[in-house]
């Protein structure tokens, strides 16, 4: 009676497997787990399951219900013969669950009696023995299988077409409880039983109408402890002997503990957070050396700009804002915008708040700390103390003279020895006589060619003065007025005096003037080789010299002297190109300054006494002091050096008072004042005083900046010279004036 | 004679300093756990004077830590703690990899920890130096306390460092120390003065975080790690201070005041009667005296008034600003917990909104926004509430740490303040009676803004002065003749200028050179001050010329 010929409770997965041949193909998806089983069910349970429990049946059984309508609903009209198969499958099941209901009946009964002497685990279904195979193997076969005897069991004859199917269906009134047995291939129409079994499992209900599903249950085992055990078993022997591998265990564990492997369970250690009084004891641990101790520096309290209402002068314009961005953020001044909210409820978070954070911690423990002094200089502690300049008078503070006529440059001015007169050359090719007091110029001696210098005869004796025009160098006799008659004819004598015996040899020519020239006072012409640069007169005033600058020839300075009309060239070597040179004032000495250096000559030995290297890179102009052992030089470097010729060939001091080049120094005669002059249109005037006692420096205070010249394509103060006897200081500039400060 | 040959880089300073890989080997740690040690124990490296020498001879960046602090590290216990962290980890990976579950539990409870107290006593010898280094503990755990649990931290660490920091607002509030606060764009910044010492943390504003991915939380959790330790040592000598139980329950929403272990209302009072008694003048000890009395006003700034705090302003920092200084302050009980009364409470003084209108105002209290009550503490007297009413447009909110030195721009709403504040001290006698006529008060105001119509004024002209005198020192020229009448006191001033203008010709180069950096550092401040000044005048004159185009 059994539908399937399995009776193992394995499940079937394949869905196709248990419909029969003609639902082989028709899609069954929807849940798939209460799919599986109801086909466990179908195959298996009630139809043999004699030797299941009851309460397996019943879980089986409750799940029933959904796959019944599931197949309904899906099968509907798919097809009527699939539908019909369907139905009389249900029913042939039907049957067997029915004889599985009485079976159970009887189980309930016998269980007691023997507990397998319903057990019927062989006993299978044996009309057919071709056994727990899908059917659908003998789909082609005109059998289904093979009876005990082993012969075919032929699959019945279905003639029936749709047609059939359909009176069947319509005359039948068995047909719609008629299912198909899968295992003989015939229709078995089921019995009342079978139905109503059916009808109650798609209820939900339990397949058995006797089972009460509400029966109160009794506990097998209770809490009251009984008398008697549950079973009469004797207990192990084991459950009396301590066990050996526990014992091993424990062991290996002691063992383990003892040697650290394991540690126990430590205690819970709450201290962690808990604070006390941690500063609360006086002593210390170890104490770090904290010598070299560098404290982190603070963060930087916020200023205005911070806020987020600034006041508008602290928010920053569009211009600002694109410099800002443009700006590397480590150059930046401030590193965020600055921004105005008109309430606090706008302020929105700081987007680089974390990396602030993140920052300050990278800088406390990764930035190298190193202490740095900070100068904590009042300014005005730098300035050294010098003596006030109101204690080092007199020198010229004022300017009271300005002597008008020159058209050009004026190259060089030079007072004469008493100080009454001043003589000035410029490049406009005139010699002006001016007289010092009243400014007006006396004379005016016109020469071919700019006057480069210009120098009186210091010679109180004589009136003559020498320029340097061209590659001349002229004697000139000052205006008659300027001198004493002694004077004039003092120096007349000396001018006309024949001395035959030197003229026309060497390179030099010397020649009396004629004509107009010497109506207009020049009296002797010295013709050199190359242009003259500057004369200086030595100062016994007998000899001139003058200076040819040339890199390539050792004929650069050549010494006249007047009374012979004589020349000689002192240098037989090149010594570079002289820029300067001077007469010492008291010694038989000759100073010449070449570009980088000023050497010093001792004439009667005829040799080098010395050479001072200053750190000028161009030198313009040297003077040397009245007591003769300080030279100062100008270069054109802006400096101006203080050689003390006692102390060493470095200078002593190095003023770099002027912003251009320095043209030209000079010393006071009688005062101890220097000045310099210089291309920025000033001329600075310092003390300098010059101590008796060797082992004390010469004592060097800027005590007046003198400006009033105007610079003129660059040129500022050409010259400066010092009255010969008042504090007075004359300059002449590159705009055509010359002015005396007093 | 003779002798040895002496090596070079075997003494001075090339043997003080090693490098930070040789540490790291020395100490046998990883890069991570040398820079936890580094940051727990407060080591930084040094920047050798003679990089060279230091670097035997090369010239490759590296950077330098003194060997002495090394050697002082070697004997950390801690080393040891993170070794034995380093084994954990390894058996933990190990158990897990084996799938070893039990073994893993075991192992788990054996964690090793380790606790920093003895670090804290060691880089703070005495409770003093503890304080002066907590700036960055509060402005750190300020912030991890307002990070959301979303994974950059320990859960834990953000509860903890959320205890700490109102454990630490609380304090305040109970010392009444807290001394500025401003709000910048940053944060809240304040500032109190605890036993001396002058602490200034910042507060973000309450907003989520966007986590950067740049930022590395391993370091910042290991200095959360120190500070909070530190944190809760001072917090609990800070309580202890001031007789106060520790840990205090129930603060969060700083509504209520601590519990004290002794009440100690007598004890406040004997403080104010002690007094300096050395031998010292008696001006000395009267303006001591006088200060005091300010300070012990300022404290009491908000005494006797009632607040309310609308659901829209920052409601921590408010009530803590405002119970600072003695204020009564409650909220809408649906923003927090911890409100004490309701908005319809008729003795409120003052409520403060944040928003364009409020309906149902009640005519006995002002409504006003909240920078007032931050101006006010600043200014350590009660602003006038006119310029904070809803919907006016708000005076700028200065920062109280800068402090003008001369020299230095100064804003015009600081001079106002000043002088009300100086204005305030003559007049506080009358003021007591807080029954004031509005005229009165706009009078003052008009008085004010002549006052510093005026001074603004004089600072012009001092500016103008300033040009003039710049300008001077460029070029003197001495002009000829003209006998001038001039006053001597000038002719003086203008010697002694040519005077020191000679004297720093004389200057050596050296010294000449620090000089003219000092005066360009000096001449760049006035110059920035100059500029500031003109923007402000020409923000000002367009202002102007608005109202003006309006009328």
């Amino acid at each position: 009676m059994a539908a399937t010929g399995s009776s193992t409770r394995a499940s079937k997965p394949s869905p196709g497997s248990e419909s029969g041949p003609g639902t082989g193909d028709i899609p069954r998806k929807r849940c798939p787990e209460p799919e599986s089983e109801p086909q466990e069910l179908l195959g298996a349970g009630p139809a043999d399951g004699q030797d299941d429990d009851t309460d397996s049946e019943e879980s089986d059984y409750s799940g029933l219900e959904d796959s019944g309508s599931d197949s309904d609903s899906e099968e509907t009209g798919s097809d009527p013969d699939s539908g019909e198969e369907d139905g009389s499958k249900e029913a042939s099941e039907e049957t067997g669950d029915e004889d599985a209901e009485v079976q159970t009946e009887k189980n309930l009964n016998l269980q007691k009696n023997d507990e397998y002497q319903q057990d019927s685990s062989d006993e299978e279904d044996i009309r057919n023995t071709v056994g727990n195979i899908p059917m659908e193997w003998y789909a082609d076969f005109p059998h289904v299988g093979y009876d005990l005897d082993g012969k075919k069991i032929l699959k019945p004859l279905r003639s029936k077409d749709e047609l059939d199917a359909f009176l069947d269906k319509m005359e039948d009134p068995d047909f719609w409880r008629t299912v198909q047995d899968p295992q003989t291939g015939r229709d078995v129409v089921l019995s009342e039983q079978q139905v109503a079994l059916v009808k109650r499992l798609q209820k939900g209900q339990f397949g058995d109408i006797n089972f009460n599903e509400h029966e109160p249950s009794v506990d097998f085992f209770s809490y009251d402890v009984m008398i008697h055990p549950v079973t009469n078993r004797p207990s192990d022997k084991r459950s009396f002997i301590p066990s050996l591998i526990e014992k091993e265990k424990v062991s290996k564990l002691v063992h383990a503990i003892k040697m650290g492997l394991i540690k126990p369970r430590r205690s819970q250690d709450d201290s962690k957070g808990r604070y006390y009084d941690l500063w609360a004891s006086e002593e210390q641990g170890r104490v770090r050396d904290l010598r070299m101790h560098v404290p982190a520096p603070r963060v930087p309290l916020p200023g205005h700009e911070e806020s987020y209402n600034p006041p508008p002068e602290y928010l920053m314009t569009p211009e600002e804002r694109a410099v800002w961005e443009q700006q590397d953020p480590e150059d930046r001044k401030l590193a965020f915008v600055p921004r105005k909210f008109s309430s606090l409820r706008q302020v929105p978070a700081f987007e680089r708040f974390i990396h602030e954070r993140f920052e300050r911690c990278l800088d406390l423990y990764l930035c190298p700390r190193q202490r740095k002094m900070r100068v904590n200089v009042n300014p005005e502690d730098l300035i050294p103390k010098l003596p006030r300049p109101r204690d080092l008078q007199p020198f010229p503070t004022t300017q009271s003279m300005v002597y008008l006529g020159h058209e050009g440059l004026v190259r060089s001015i030079s007072p004469s020895p008493c100080g009454q007169w001043l003589l000035s050359g410029g490049d406009d090719g005139s010699a002006r006589f001016w007289e010092v007091s009243s400014g007006r110029c006396v004379k005016k001696v016109e020469v071919c060619g700019a006057i480069k210098s210009a120098v009186w005869n210091p010679n109180q004796g004589l009136s003559l003065v020498a320029l340097a025009v061209g590659s001349e160098v002229l004697l000139v006799t000052p205006p008659s007025t300027a001198a004493d008659k002694q004077v004039v004819t003092a120096t007349e004598r000396l001018l006309s005096e024949e001395v035959e015996s030197a003229m026309g040899e060497g390179p030099v020519i010397w020649s009396n003037a004629e004509g107009e020239e010497l109506l207009h006072g020049i009296r002797i012409k010295i013709q050199h080789p190359k242009p003259v640069s500057q004369v200086t007169w030595h100062s016994k005033g007998d000899y001139v010299a003058a200076v040819m600058p040339d890199h390539s020839s050792h004929l650069q300075v050549l010494i006249h002297q007047v009374s012979k009309r004589r020349s000689q060239s002192p240098f037989s070597k090149n010594k570079g190109l002289v820029q300067s040179v001077a007469f010492h004032p008291i010694r038989p000495y000759f100073l010449l300054a070449t570009q980088r250096s000023v050497r010093i000559y001792n004439l009667l030995k005829q040799e080098l006494s010395k050479k001072l290297q200053g750190n000028a890179k161009w030198i313009s102009s040297i003077a040397v002091h009245p007591g003769g052992d300080n030279v100062i030089c100008g270069s054109y470097d802006c400096r101006l050096s203080w050689f003390d010729l006692d102390l060493s060939t470095k200078p002593y001091k190095t003023l770099r008072h002027h912003r251009r080049a320095v043209r030209s120094v000079a010393f006071h005669r009688s005062y101890p004042l220097f000045a310099s002059a210089s291309d920025d249109g000033s001329v600075i005037v310092c003390h300098g005083t010059v101590f008796s006692d060797l082992l004390q420096n010469p004592l060097i205070v800027p005590v007046k900046v003198l400006k009033g010249h105007v610079v003129t394509h660059d040129l500022g103060v050409l010259d400066v010279t010092f009255h010969p006897s008042q504090p007075w200081v004359f300059s002449s500039g590159a705009d055509g004036t010359i002015r005396l400060f007093t | 004679m003779g002798g040895l040959q002496k090596k070079k880089f075997e003494r001075g300073s090339a043997t003080n300093y090693i490098t930070r890989n040789k540490a790291r080997k020395k100490l046998q740690l990883s890069l991570p756990d040398f820079r936890r040690l580094c940051i727990l124990k407060g080591i930084y490296p040094h920047e050798p004077k003679h990089k060279k020498k230091v670097n035997k001879g090369s010239t490759a960046p590296r950077t330098f830590y003194l060997l002495k602090d090394i050697r002082f590290l070697l004997h950390e216990p801690i080393v040891g703690k993170f070794r034995e962290y380093k084994v954990f980890v390894r058996k933990l990976k190990k158990a897990y990899a084996k799938i070893e579950w039990s073994d893993v539990e075991r192992l788990k409870e054996n964690k090793p920890t380790y606790k920093l107290d003895h670090i804290i006593r060691e880089r703070f010898p005495t409770f003093i130096d503890a304080l002066r280094d907590i700036d960055d503990a509060l402005c750190m755990c300020f912030l991890f306390s307002t990070f959301a649990r979303t994974g950059k931290c320990h859960v834990q660490t953000i509860q903890l460092c959320r205890r700490l920091t109102v454990e630490w607002m609380n304090y305040v509030i109970a010392s009444r120390c807290l001394k500025k606060v401003f709000l910048s764009i940053k944060g809240i910044y304040y500032q109190a003065e605890v036993m001396g010492q002058l602490i200034t943390w910042l507060v973000p504003y309450q907003f989520s975080h966007d986590h950067p991915t740049d930022v590395d939380y391993r370091v910042m959790a290991t200095f959360t790690e120190l500070y909070t330790t530190l944190l809760g040592f001072v917090n609990f000598r800070l309580y202890q201070s001031l007789n106060l139980v520790y840990p205090p329950k129930k603060l969060s929403a700083l509504s209520a005041s601590l519990a004290r272990v002794v009440s100690s209302v007598e004890e406040e009072e004997a403080q104010l009667d002690q007094f300096p008694t050395e031998g010292e003048d008696m001006e000395n000890m009267e303006a001591r005296e006088k200060e005091l009395k300010q300070e012990e006003k300022a404290k009491k700034l908000f005494e006797g008034l009632k607040f309310f705090l609308n659901r829209e302003v920052p409601r921590e920092s408010l009530a803590f600003v405002i119970r600072s200084f003695g204020g009564e302050v409650s909220w809408d009980k649906s923003v927090c917990i911890g409100s004490t009364y309701e908005v319809t409470d008729e003795t409120i003084t003052h409520q403060i909104v944040d928003r364009p209108s409020v309906d149902n105002q009640y005519i006995n209290r002002f409504y006003i926004q909240p920078q007032w009550v931050y101006d006010c503490v600043n200014a350590k007297i009660l602003l006038p509430v006119e310029d904070y009413f809803i919907g006016v447009t708000l005076p700028p909110h200065l920062s109280p740490f800068v402090e003008e030195k001369e020299g230095d721009y100064v804003p015009p709403e600081k001079l106002k303040i000043v002088a009300m504040q100086q204005g305030h001290k003559s007049v506080t006698e009358d003021e007591e009676n807080e029954d004031e006529d509005s005229n009165e008060e706009a009078e003052e105001e008009e008085e004010d803004n002549d006052e510093e119509e005026e001074e603004e004024d004089e600072e012009e002209e001092e500016n103008l002065k300033k040009l003039e005198e710049q300008r001077s020192k460029g070029k003197v020229k001495v002009t000829p003749g003209k006998m001038k009448v001039e006053n001597p006191a000038r002719l003086e001033q203008e010697e002694k200028a040519e005077e020191k203008r000679l004297a720093i010709m004389m200057m050596k180069k050296k010294e000449k050179y620090l000089y003219d950096k000092i005066m360009f550092g000096k001449k760049r401040k006035v110059r920035e001050a100059n500029k500031l000044a003109a923007k402000r005048k020409a923000h000002d004159d367009a202002e102007k010329a608005k109202k003006k185009a309006r009328k």
